[in-house]
C-alpha cells in the first residue's frame, strides 16, 4: 500500500507515502500544475519563482495551497526549504509531495523535520476555497479522525477551531451551524457536526469530488481505525464509515451535479428505514399514502401542526394530497431533521426532491449500483447508530406514550400474578384449548415486545402506533374464543379506528430468548392440554391457528417454535401433537394436575397481557382525547370569533 | 387590478380576504359580504340542475360606481369573490376567468395538505414560527398578490 516517492530527491530520506496520500498529493500536484498562474503569489518568495516544465507545480497555486494550510509563514518557509524547492528552485513532484507531507506534519503538531516524513500522518488540510479537494477530504477526515484518536488530540481543537472559522467565513447555513458549532459534547451533536461541517465545505466548493480523496480517506481511515483503542473500536470505525459514507454519498452525486445541502441528503440506512415505515403504512411501495393516513403518522412525531403542514407542503411536490415513496421519504427526513434541530428549508432541497430520490435509490440496497455498492461498503453499525440516534430522538418522542405504557405493562404483569387466580378457573372452564393457543400466540409477540427494553424496541414501538390496523385486526378476527373476544372487544374498535394499534406484530427480532422459551414452554403444555381436553376437535382447532395465513407474529411464532421444540422436553409432543392425537389422551390424563397449573399460569399471563394491551390503549386514547379536546377548544374559539360577524 | 380577493367558506365566513392596502379596507369587506347574497341567488337559480352542469364562474355579480365584483363558486360551495376597479376597462371576462382558475388551483393545493383543516384560515405565516412560512399558502398569497399587482 505504500509506494516510494517517484523521482529522485537528492537530499533527505525517500518519501514513503501511503496510497491514499499518494493519490491525494498527485491530485493536488496536478491541480497546481494545471492551474495557470494561480492567484496572487504572495507566498514564500522562493515559491513565487516561475517554474519551468510541465512536471512542476506552478508557484502561484502552490503558494495559495500552502497559505491555505493556515500554517504560519515561517513554517511554510521552513517547509519549502526542507522539501527542496528552495534548493532546486521549483516544485517538482518530489518537492511538492514532501512539502505536503510536512504541512500535514506541521498541522498535526509535529515538528517540521525530515524525520516527520516517516510518520503516518493525516492528510494536510487546506483552508482556501480554491483548493476544494483538500478542504473536502482534509477537513472532515481530520475532524473525525482527530476527534476520536488520542494521538491527534492536540489537533482536535485546532481542527475544530478551523472548522468554526471556516464556517463563519463561508457563511453556510448559519442557523444550522450555530447549534452545532460548539465543540461536540455528545455523540448526537457529534454526529451532526460532521454532517454540517463536511457539507458546509462542500457547499462552498464547486468542483466535483475526485476519486482520489475518497480513496485517500480510506487508507487514512484504516490506520485511524485500529489505532484508536481507547474510545472503543466502534466509534472510530463509525467515524470512518461516516466519513466514507459521506464521501461516498457526495462523490457519485457530485459527479453528476453539485448538491451542497448535505443535511438534507438521505443516507442509505435512513432510506431503508423510511421505506420500511412506508411499507408499514402502505404495503405497495409504488402506490401512495393517503393524506389522512400520513397525517396520523406524522402527527405522532409531536411536531406542531403548522410545522407538519409546512413539511407536507414541501414534500408533496405534486400537491395531490398523497405521498408517494420518495415524497414520503422526503417528508420523513424533514421531520427527522426538524426534530434534531435543523430549521426547515425555505424550499424542498434538491436532494429531497422526488426525482432525485427515485434516481438515487432506485433499487434495494443489495443490488450493485454505483451508490449501493459504495453504501454497502459502509459498515452498518455507524450509520444506524448515528441515524438511530437521530431517529431515536424523534421516534422516542413518538414513542412517548407507548414507552410509559410498556412500563405500565411490566408492572401490570407483576400485579396480575396475584389477582389472576380468581379469573383462572373461569378461564379454564370457558375457553377451549384453541383460545389459549391463539391467545398465547397473539400474546407472545406482545410479551416479547413488552419484555424487551432496548432502544431499538422503543423505536420500533414508537413507530408501531402508526402501523395499520390490519395486523392486529387479523389477530383479533382470528380469535375464535369467547374469552378472547371479551377481553379484546374494547380494544378492537379502537384499533379498527386506526388510532394507535398496539404493536403485537412487529418486533420479532429482539425477542429475548428466555421469553421465547418461556412462551415455548407455555405453548407446549397447551398443546398437551389440547388433546387432553378436547380430543378430536382441539387438534384441528389448534392447527387452524397455525395453518391459517397467520399474521406475522403467528408466523414468527411458528418459526421459533419449529426449531425450538427440540430443546424443550415435550418436544416430541409438539411434533406429534398434530398427528398422534390419539396417543395423547392417556398420557395427558396422567399429567392433568401439572397441566392445570400450567394452564393457570398461561391464563395469568394472558390476562396480564390483555391488561397491558388495554392499558396501552387507554393511554393512547387519553392522548387522543386530549388532542380532540384541544381541537374542540380551538373550534369553539373560532366559532366565537365568527359569530358576531355572521350576526350582521 | 384586483382590488380585493376573498375566499368564502361554505358557511359564508371568510377563509381568506385580502385587499390592496388602502384606507377604508372595510368597504371591500362589506362589498364582498353583500356580494354573497348575489352569489347565493345565482347558485340557487342554477341550482335546479346538477352541480356538474353548473358553471363555476358566475361572472359579474354586480357593478358599483367604482368597482365591479366577480364571483366564482367551487363544487364544494366555496366562493371566490374578486373586486376589481371599474377603471380597468381592458379587463376582459376571459382574464377574470383565468384569474379565478388560478385562484382555484392554488386553493386546491392548499386543500391537499392533510394538515389543513377545512375551515381554517388560509394564512401564509404560521404563528410563532418565524421560518415556518407555509409554502403552499404562501404561494396562494403570492398568487393573489400577483393578481393585485398586475397593472392592466
Amino acid at each position: 500500500m505504500e509506494a516510494a516517492a517517484g523521482g529522485g530527491c537528492g537530499s533527505g530520506p525517500p518519501l514513503l507515502l501511503s496510497e491514499g496520500e499518494q493519490q491525494c498529493y498527485s491530485e493536488l500536484f496536478a491541480r497546481c500544475a494545471g492551474a495557470a498562474g494561480g492567484g496572487p503569489g504572495s507566498g514564500p518568495p522562493e515559491a513565487a519563482r516561475a517554474v519551468p516544465g510541465a512536471v512542476t507545480a506552478a508557484a502561484g497555486p502552490v503558494a495559495d495551497l500552502f497559505r491555505a494550510s493556515q500554517l504560519p509563514a515561517e513554517t511554510l518557509h521552513q517547509i519549502t526549504e526542507l522539501c527542496g524547492a528552495k534548493r532546486v528552485g521549483y516544485f517538482g513532484p518530489t518537492q511538492f509531495y514532501i512539502a505536503l507531507k510536512l504541512i500535514a506534519a506541521a498541522q498535526s503538531g509535529l515538528p517540521v523535520r525530515i524525520e516527520s516524513l516517516k510518520c503516518e500522518l493525516p492528510l494536510p488540510r487546506f483552508m482556501m476555497s480554491k483548493t476544494d479537494a483538500d478542504i473536502r477530504f482534509g477537513n472532515p477526515a481530520e475532524l473525525h479522525g482527530a476527534k476520536v484518536q488520542i494521538p491527534y488530540l492536540i489537533t482536535e481543537k485546532n481542527t475544530f477551531k478551523r472548522m468554526d472559522d471556516e464556517d463563519k467565513q463561508q457563511e453556510t447555513q448559519s442557523p444550522t451551524m450555530s447549534p452545532l458549532a460548539s465543540p461536540p459534547s455528545s455523540p448526537p451533536h457529534y454526529q451532526r457536526v460532521p454532517l454540517s461541517h463536511g457539507y458546509s465545505k462542500l457547499r462552498s466548493s464547486t468542483e466535483q469530488m475526485h476519486p482520489a480523496p475518497y480513496e485517500a480517506r480510506q487508507p487514512l481511515v484504516q490506520p485511524e481505525g485500529p489505532s484508536s483503542g481507547a474510545p472503543g473500536a466502534k466509534p472510530p470505525r463509525h467515524q470512518a464509515s461516516l466519513i466514507r459514507s459521506f464521501s461516498v454519498e457526495r462523490e457519485p452525486h457530485d459527479n453528476n451535479s453539485n448538491y451542497p445541502d448535505e443535511p438534507w441528503r438521505i443516507t442509505e440506512e435512513q432510506r431503508e428505514y423510511y421505506v420500511n415505515q412506508f411499507r408499514s403504512l402502505q404495503p405497495d411501495p409504488s402506490s401512495f399514502i393517503s393524506g389522512s393516513v400520513a397525517k396520523n403518522f406524522f402527527t405522532k412525531s409531536k411536531l406542531s401542526i403548522p410545522e407538519l403542514s409546512y413539511i407536507w407542503e414541501l414534500s408533496d411536490a405534486d400537491c395531490d394530497g398523497a405521498l408517494t415513496l420518495p415524497e414520503f421519504c422526503a417528508a420523513f427526513h424533514l421531520i427527522v431533521a426538524r426534530k434534531n434541530g435543523y430549521p426547515l428549508p425555505e424550499g424542498l432541497p434538491p436532494t429531497l426532491q422526488p426525482e432525485y430520490l427515485q434516481a438515487a435509490f432506485p433499487k434495494p440496497k443489495r443490488e450493485c449500483t454505483l451508490f449501493d455498492s459504495y453504501s454497502e461498503s459502509m459498515p452498518a453499525n455507524q450509520q444506524p447508530r448515528d441515524l438511530n440516534r437521530m431517529e431515536k430522538l424523534s421516534i422516542k418522542d413518538m414513542a412517548d406514550f407507548p414507552v410509559p405504557a410498556q412500563d405500565v405493562t411490566s408492572d401490570d404483569k407483576q400485579a396480575l400474578k396475584s389477582t389472576a387466580d380468581e379469573a383462572l378457573p373461569k378461564d379454564m372452564s370457558e375457553d377451549p384449548a384453541t383460545s389459549k393457543d391463539s391467545n398465547s400466540l397473539k400474546a407472545r409477540p406482545r410479551s416479547r415486545s413488552y419484555s424487551s427494553t432496548s432502544i431499538e424496541e422503543a423505536m420500533k414501538r414508537g413507530e408501531d402506533p402508526p402501523t395499520p390496523p390490519p395486523r392486529p385486526q387479523k389477530t383479533h378476527s382470528r380469535a375464535s374464543s369467547l374469552d378472547l373476544n371479551k377481553v379484546f372487544q374494547p380494544s378492537v374498535p379502537a384499533t379498527k379506528s386506526g388510532l394507535l394499534p398496539p404493536p403485537p406484530a412487529l418486533p420479532p427480532r429482539p425477542c429475548p430468548s428466555q421469553s421465547e422459551q418461556a412462551s415455548e414452554a407455555e405453548i407446549h403444555p397447551q398443546l398437551n392440554r389440547a388433546p387432553s381436553q378436547a380430543a378430536d376437535s382441539s387438534p384441528t382447532k389448534k392447527d387452524i391457528p397455525y395453518s391459517q395465513p397467520p399474521s406475522k407474529p403467528i408466523r414468527r411464532k411458528l418459526r421459533p417454535e419449529n426449531p425450538a421444540p427440540e430443546s424443550q422436553e415435550p418436544s416430541s409432543t409438539v411434533g406429534g401433537a398434530a398427528s398422534a392425537v390419539t396417543g395423547k389422551p392417556h398420557t395427558a390424563v396422567q399429567k392433568q394436575s401439572s397441566k392445570q397449573k400450567k394452564a393457570i399460569q398461561t391464563a395469568i399471563r394472558k390476562n396480564k397481557e390483555a391488561n397491558a394491551v388495554l392499558a396501552r390503549l387507554n393511554s393512547e386514547l387519553q392522548q387522543q382525547l386530549k388532542e380532540v379536546h384541544q381541537e374542540r377548544i380551538a373550534l369553539e374559539n373560532q366559532l366565537e370569533q365568527l359569530r358576531p360577524v355572521t350576526v350582521l | 387590478m384586483a382590488v380585493c380577493v376573498a375566499v368564502i367558506a361554505k358557511e359564508n365566513y371568510p377563509l381568506y380576504i385580502r385587499s390592496i392596502p388602502t384606507e377604508n379596507e372595510l368597504k371591500f369587506h362589506y362589498m364582498v359580504h353583500t356580494s354573497l347574497d348575489v352569489v347565493d341567488e345565482k347558485i340557487s337559480a342554477m341550482g335546479k340542475a346538477l352541480v356538474d352542469q353548473r358553471e363555476l364562474y358566475l361572472g359579474l355579480l354586480y357593478p358599483t360606481e367604482d368597482y365591479k365584483v366577480y364571483g366564482y363558486v367551487t363544487n364544494s360551495k366555496v366562493k371566490f369573490v374578486m373586486v376589481v376597479d371599474s377603471s380597468n376597462t381592458a379587463l376582459r371576462d376571459n382574464e377574470i376567468r383565468s384569474m379565478f382558475r388560478k385562484l382555484h388551483n392554488s386553493y386546491t393545493d392548499v386543500m391537499c395538505n392533510p394538515f389543513y383543516n377545512p375551515g381554517d384560515h388560509i394564512q401564509s405565516r404560521a404563528p410563532a414560527a418565524p421560518l415556518m412560512a407555509v409554502s403552499v399558502r404562501r404561494a396562494f398569497d403570492s398568487m393573489v398578490t400577483s393578481m393585485m399587482i398586475q397593472v392592466c
